[in-house]
């Protein structure tokens, strides 16, 4: 008995002691730790909004509980359905073709001379660095009407003009090119860096065993950088119903001819919040969002998990 | 750093680095010719636009859009200085507190870091959405129409945390033990020792901050009616409806634009969009060495 309790205050007293001894680097880290408590946890709250009918005036607590209501006007609404599947596939479009594109710019860079490098470097960044606001305004360069370079071209070879910001079935490639015109040259970069520290004796090695090029970047290359395609992959598979507001808000210029090709949840959520002032469903839409992400998530980093569990995220 | 051995190349590895090159330049000129057309009609004429399309030469130079955009250029300017203001203290507030968190994250003698670990990447995985944010900030903190609106919201993110925590991983520990020996006490350490030799990190993410802030929008979207406080790529946004309203029918029914002929819109557009991103894109190829740098030191491997 005595034994057993003194062992528990023991334990206890090593509890304090280790609390003290890290006391210091907790303090430290204590800003951020607020930061994201308030900003990132509270909001979490929000997934108990749909269950209730929240209003504004009556605030969180007044507001009354609805069960699933909000959830059953969502399944029946067909523009949530469409905003849901453009937000999937764009993403997972945008997975494969982006990360697909990076490697190989990386594999390019790899290649060239360090003077080279910098020079393309410099190009293929310039597009991160503006934002989608602007990138709209390289759309409507090439997009408009009457002055766009597309319809230009079209009039030269004497083709009737295209009213791009009218057609939807125009704008499926066109936001897969603008997204990946925009993001290829961080995404190679990052690539390309990780190249940088894969082990020359290896190159090297695979030269005098007589490999050419190709067959080094694809035995080699590839491989060595595997993990972080691997990372970054699971990362944006959470992602992958979080449409990227910037983009679908801006590029089609929230023209309501195009939502049917466009509209993602994001937009859609934030058009209900605005325009219909409706918490309810936005914030179901936000709740399946969340959860789906999460869901998958988990789901993609067991099956790494499964195959190579070296490279899974945790 | 690569050592290029000379060797006999064969003809297909020429060839291939020759195909290499032309796609490289291929899709370097495709990044950079819009931005081209885009300052370069913002110098052309209405008629001209119209009549031959935008250009990245302008048959005849005029500052016409420029004119017309510094008329009246109290809300170009009111912009200008929330966007410096808020993306300055953004910054360094993020700073702050990405740079604390990652070092302390780092530091493998942590008793909870894993705990820690844990709490920041669940931020990455699950998020509450925009209502309960919108309902946080205007009712909780009543920062409808405040600048702190504009300079609160990602300033610390998870992703950027992980990316300190990995540059901090480099430090040797070797060098904090032998500062505690002489007596440092935690925070010391941490600003004498660790931020000094971290100076390339702290450059990387802030540039990162720097430039998110500097093309943020949204939030000036969500929070700010007040046209004097909204951010520079918003005020472009809502320039752009003005400046269609000017030359609609209906502006022109009601006596908006009397004695003036059509505004030329299509060169203001463009104008303003040089005005917004020219200052980014100016300074920003010279500190692209950091960018790449920090993301060369294996940071994001988490």
């Amino acid at each position: 008995m005595r034994l057993e309790k003194r062992n528990v205050l023991g334990r206890r007293n090593a509890g304090i002691r280790r609390f003290r001894k890290n006391l210091p680097l907790l303090l430290i880290a204590l800003p951020a730790i607020i930061y994201l408590f308030v900003f990132n946890y509270i909001p979490l709250y929000g997934l108990v909004l749909p269950f209730k009918n929240y209003q504004y005036s009556k605030g969180f607590f007044g507001s009354e509980w609805v069960g699933l209501e909000n959830f059953k006007i969502l399944l029946n609404n067909k523009q949530v359905l469409i905003a849901t599947r453009n937000t999937f596939f764009y993403n997972l479009t945008f997975i494969i073709v982006g990360t697909c594109v990076a490697v190989v710019l990386a594999l390019m860079l790899y290649e060239m001379t360090s003077r080279f490098v910098k020079v393309y470097q410099t190009m293929l960044l310039l597009p991160h660095f503006i934002s989608w606001v602007i990138v709209a305004y390289v759309a409507l360069v090439f997009l408009d009407m009457d002055a766009g370079l597309f319809n230009g071209v079209r009039k030269l070879f004497g083709a009737e003009p295209i009213l791009w910001y009218n057609s939807p079935k125009y704008w499926p490639p066109l936001i897969v090119i603008f997204n990946v015109w925009k993001s290829m040259g961080f995404s190679a970069i990052m690539y390309y860096a990780s190249l940088m520290g894969v082990d020359q004796e290896l190159f090297e090695a695979a030269k005098i065993d007589g490999a050419g090029k190709l067959k080094q970047m694809w035995h080699i290359a590839i491989p060595s950088i595997k993990p972080l395609i691997i990372t970054l992959t699971i990362l944006n598979i959470g992602k992958i119903f979080y449409g990227d507001f910037g983009l679908f808000y801006n590029l089609p210029q929230n023209s309501p001819l195009l939502y049917s090709a466009t509209d993602v949840i994001d937009t859609y959520v934030y058009r209900t919040l605005t325009v219909l002032g409706d918490m309810g469903i936005s914030s179901a839409v936000g709740f399946y969002q969340s959860v789906l992400g999460f869901i998958l998530v988990l789901l993609t980093n067991w099956v790494v998990n499964r195959i190579d569990s070296d490279n899974a995220l945790f | 750093m690569k050592v290029k051995t000379k060797n006999v190349v064969s003809s297909t590895e020429k060839m291939l680095h020759i195909v290499f090159h032309i796609v490289l330049s291929a899709l370097a000129v495709c990044c950079l010719y819009p931005f081209l057309v885009i300052l370069g009609s913002s110098f052309q004429s209405q008629q001209e636009i119209l009549t031959s399309g935008y250009s990245a030469i302008p048959k005849e130079f005029t500052t016409e859009a420029y004119k017309l955009i510094f008329l009246s250029p109290k809300s170009i300017i009111d912009a200008y200085n929330v966007t410096i203001f808020t993306t300055l203290i953004s910054t360094v507030c993020g700073l702050f507190l990405v740079s604390t968190c990652g070092y302390v994250m780092s530091r493998n003698d942590f008793a909870y870091k894993r705990i820690l670990s844990m709490y920041v990447f669940f931020t990455m995985l699950f998020n509450g959405g925009l209502v309960p944010t919108y309902i946080l900030m205007t009712r909780g903190f009543g920062l409808k129409d405040s600048l702190l609106a504009l300079i609160i919201p990602g300033i610390c993110s998870a992703w950027n945390i992980l990316l300190m925590k990995g540059f901090f991983k480099s430090i040797p520990s070797s060098l904090i033990e032998s500062a505690k020996l002489d007596g440092a006490g935690e925070f010391q350490i941490f600003t004498r020792i660790v931020v000094p030799i971290s100076k390339p990190a702290f450059a990387t993410v802030g540039l990162m901050l720097t430039l998110d802030f500097w093309n943020e929008w949204f939030n000036s979207l969500l929070y700010i009616n007040d046209p004097s406080k909204v951010k520079l790529q918003y005020l472009l946004i809502t320039m752009l409806r003005n400046v269609e309203f000017l030359n609609s029918p209906e502006a022109q029914q009601y006596g908006v634009l009397t004695g003036m002929e059509t505004m030329p819109t299509m060169s203001v557009r463009m104008a303003m969009s040089v005005l917004a991103a020219g200052p980014i894109l100016l300074v920003f190829p010279f500190f692209q060495k950091y960018f790449v740098k920090g993301l060369t030191l294996g940071a994001v491997k988490g």
